[in-house]
């Protein structure tokens, strides 16, 4: 059996110990390398305790770097654009699952960053990771920028509606709840148990940044504004995306229906959830835990125009690591399913 | 056999030996139906029995 020897630069953080779950049990894949600057010759399991007796893995420290067919990048950002060329002399192929190479233009870049990018001519080497969105892509690529959490819920969710045509340009809002592992694993005050348990906090009213992201893939070529909040909730694991779209069209739910099956009908990862009984109708999070999915509803408004989309994720999943992994898949002609195959926990 | 879901369009394999006034679920948005024909095949939502849910 074909192997992909890969090393993951970042392994430490949430991201970087969800992807090396999901690879420690992937048949195609030799795991060479794991690093971490701050716990460099420790055990992976000290940091991530998920993972005792699942490895022996120790981290390295990323000069310790060796040749790999594969690179998965889960740095902070603005780290791995200052330091890719190394990265290029480790591995033909690198997935970075930071914000880094996410944006096509260095113009936006730098709008929503507030710093110019370092490598602007790279920007167009990195196809964005999103699957549904860039699947043919992805089967020719070397690189590969992993899309943001809050940006992955959103654009799927409303996808199919820009792409189609569907609804105006300037009147789309999004609002998403999310868990506190959003934040990573580096504490700060507000991080602080006292202070985050039980708050319904709006850390990102506008300018959030994955802004730019759902901009540049639900545009179309046109001039289009997303007006997009983020709310943190009292969850660990998990995001709901709540937008509100206006239809150019009196469309009816059977139509919007049809649109969304022909989008998504034969993609493995997303399911639609619009059911009239039963104790979870619309798409629900928690339900999501540990998974690849991202579940999508809607509801048309019947006294006006205006369709709700709902859509659900886990962030570290389809939002970093189980997107990432699939992308990976894809790159490599596995099936796209491989290693992602869990299906969640009821009750959770 | 097929009906179209009257709530999200899907298509709906009848049984060959579906009968007026069976219950069926519609396999992609869980709509409970009855079949109201089977020459042709036809469905409808069936009556649903109300909750409160908030709504």
């Amino acid at each position: 059996m074909t192997k992909i020897k890969v090393s993951i630069v970042g392994a430490s953080g949430y991201t970087g110990g969800e992807l090396l779950r999901l690879l420690l049990f992937h048949p195609n894949v030799e795991i060479n390398q794991v690093t971490s600057e701050s716990y460099t010759g420790k055990f992976v399991y000290k940091v991530h305790p998920n993972l005792r007796k699942a490895t022996q893995l120790k981290f390295s420290s990323a000069s310790e770097l060796q040749q790999c067919d594969l690179l998965f990048l889960c740095l902070p950002h603005n780290s791995s654009q200052n330091k890719i060329d190394f990265y290029k002399s480790i591995a033909p192929k690198i997935i970075d699952l930071s914000a880094d190479f996410r944006l096509k233009d260095p113009n936006e870049y730098e709008k929503w960053y507030g710093h110019k990018h370092s490598r602007p001519e790279l920007l167009n080497e990195f196809v964005y990771g999103i699957p549904e969105l860039h699947r043919e892509e992805m089967k020719k690529a070397n690189y590969i920028s992993s899309a943001g959490c809050n940006a992955t819920a959103s654009i799927l969710g409303l996808y199919p509606l820009f792409k189609n045509d569907l609804v105006y340009e300037d009147r789309t809002v999004i609002e998403v709840k999310a868990g506190s592992s959003e934040g990573g694993n580096k504490v700060n005050e507000g991080s602080h148990h006292p202070e985050r348990s039980g708050v319904v906090r709006s850390y990102m009213p506008t300018k959030h940044r994955h802004t730019a992201e759902i901009l540049q893939e639900l545009s179309f070529g046109k001039n289009i504004h997303v007006h997009f909040s983020a709310t943190a909730i009292d969850i660990v694991r998990g995001l709901l995306a709540t937008c509100h779209v206006f239809l150019k069209k009196d469309l009816q739910e059977k139509d919007i229906w049809k649109i969304y099956r022909d989008a998504y009908g034969n993609e493995p990862f997303i399911r639609i959830v619009k059911e009239n009984d039963g104790i979870y109708r619309y798409p629900e999070p928690k339900l999501l835990s540990g998974t690849n999915y991202c579940d999508i509803g809607f509801k048309k408004d019947e006294y006006s125009n205006r369709l709700v989309v709902i859509s659900a994720i886990d962030n570290l999943m389809k939002g970093a690591a189980g997107q990432a992994l699939q992308a990976f898949n894809i790159m490599f002609g596995f099936d796209e399913r491989t290693g992602l195959e869990f299906t969640g926990l009821h009750p959770i | 056999m097929n009906a179209e879901c009257p709530v999200c369009g899907a298509q709906i394999q009848l049984a060959s030996d579906a009968v007026q006034g069976e219950l069926l679920e519609c396999p992609d948005c869980g709509t409970e139906l009855e079949v109201v024909s089977v020459n042709p095949p036809q469905v409808k939502e069936a009556p649903q029995e109300e909750e409160d849910w908030g709504q």
